[in-house]
């Protein structure tokens, strides 16, 4: 068993995570696609792992025009284009220790893709490692993929749902300054969107990046049960929601809590603050304190 | 309203191209961003930031007989050093007229709105907001 190995059995679930090591001896495994999922859409281009396909969160996964992830006939045609059957391993990999590569994850978990991986320390970690890059676009034969339904009650909690789960425990991983309402998006990014700063009523805040190591790595088991479990007072939860701004940063604390933790049942808010923040009539709590339950 | 030259060029060579190729193109530009001149690679502080996009890019205009725009991105936002080399070269040599004259919504002629979205693209539009306010006040 390799260091990285034992490491990852420690989590709840370590067929979750796979090495750099581990991908770079994969690159020609014919039963597994490397999928890079990155902020910038130009940065695949700028150089990826060879063999790795792209899969862009904004332009690919999100519906141009209905608020919504593609429908069941758009996600089929993506990944059948990029050469991924509905039984192939797909390991994930991306910038900003794994942000948008959980929420692609999570978007395939949606539509009960569940071969899924990420590659621990992303795209900084390969490339810290002085690993091969390529401007080459990977060409991968298209295969069929079977158009599924999406199952939006299981992982997925809307606005109402939310409302019902108040006094349930609900995690706010965006940064203090957002959950306190000083501001409405993450510091160094541009303000934009929600009417009303702030949080829902009864949010714990554990900030994402908490999670990760400067590496880019995940936390280990005990830091971050520390940090859950203790501190955000989740140690027997068994329903947590999750939200931050647009439900990208929420999927990675949703990977946290899922797969690594074994939370039994996390749901993301995708609707989060732009939503919650701009809704007629829902309470909202302003200050570091997670504020109670308002009367209804 | 009108675009420079340079700018007009650029627009007209993202319009001849299928929408899927644009991107690469816009890497090309990514790939162009001159160096700052080393008398702002040694003097940050003269750099201006732009809030509207989501990673640091910071730009310096500088006027004398005519208009020149350093900026400056991380190699990890090459969609954000795209967008500033864009405008940098486009507007380089540019009269105060002819750089105020550039529609605010320049950069949705650039076609991008579907393979960058149009999320992306408001930091652009941040950006030569910023690049104008800096030609007017070193042009008053």
């Amino acid at each position: 068993m390799t260091e990285a190995e034992a490491r990852f059995a420690d989590y709840a679930a370590p067929e979750r995570l796979v090495s750099t090591d581990w991908v770079a001896a994969h690159l020609d495994d014919p039963d597994v696609v490397i999928v890079e999922s990155d902020e910038d859409v130009l940065l695949y281009e700028v150089g990826h792992i060879p063999g790795a396909v792209k899969i862009d969160w904004h332009t690919d996964l999100n519906d141009p025009v209905v608020r919504d992830y593609v429908a069941p006939e758009a996600f089929a045609k993506l990944l059948g284009e990029k050469g991924i059957g509905r039984d192939t391993t797909v390991v994930l990999y991306g910038d900003k220790s794994n942000w948008w590569a959980t929420y692609a994850l999570w978007v395939f978990a949606l539509y009960g893709h569940d071969a899924t991986k990420i590659m621990d320390g992303g795209r900084d970690k390969w490339i810290a490692e002085g690993r091969e890059l390529t401007r080459e676009p990977a060409g991968r034969a298209a295969v069929d993929y079977p158009v599924v339904p999406r199952d939006d009650s299981t992982l997925r909690a809307f606005r109402d749902d939310v409302l019902a789960h108040l006094g349930k425990p609900l995690l706010d991983v965006r940064s203090p300054e957002e959950f306190s309402g000083e501001r409405t998006t993450a510091p160094a990014y541009p303000e934009e969107g929600a009417l009303r700063a702030g949080h829902i009523p009864s949010a714990s805040n554990v900030p994402w990046a908490k999670a990760v190591n400067d590496d880019g790595t995940f936390r280990s088991r005990a830091e971050l049960e520390a940090l859950y479990l203790d501190g955000a007072g989740l140690r027997d939860a068994d329903d947590v929601i999750a939200y931050c701004r647009i439900g990208e940063r929420s999927s990675h604390s949703w990977f946290v809590l899922t797969h690594l933790l074994g939370l039994p049942k996390v749901r993301n808010y995708d609707g989060s603050w732009m939503e919650w923040g701009s809704l007629v009539g829902v309470p909202i709590v302003t200050g570091s304190e997670s504020g109670g339950v308002p009367a209804r | 309203m009108s675009l420079t030259t340079g700018l007009q060029e650029t627009v007209d060579a993202f319009q001849a191209m299928a929408e899927q190729d644009r991107l690469e193109l816009l890497l090309e530009f990514a790939d162009e961003l001159p160096e700052l001149p080393a008398r702002y690679a040694e003097h940050p502080d003269l750099l201006e930031r732009v809030a509207e996009c989501q990673s640091p890019v910071f730009l310096f205009v500088e006027v004398d007989d005519a208009v020149h725009v350093h900026a400056t991105a991380p190699a990890e936002s090459p969609t954000t050093r795209g967008f500033a080399s864009i405008l940098a070269q486009g507007l380089e040599g540019a009269t105060v007229e002819q750089a105020l004259a550039v529609p605010d919504d320049m950069p949705r002629l650039l076609g991008l709105d579907r393979v960058v979205s149009p999320l992306r693209l408001r930091g652009m539009a941040g950006m030569l907001g910023r690049i104008q306010r800096q030609v007017r006040e070193r042009s008053a």
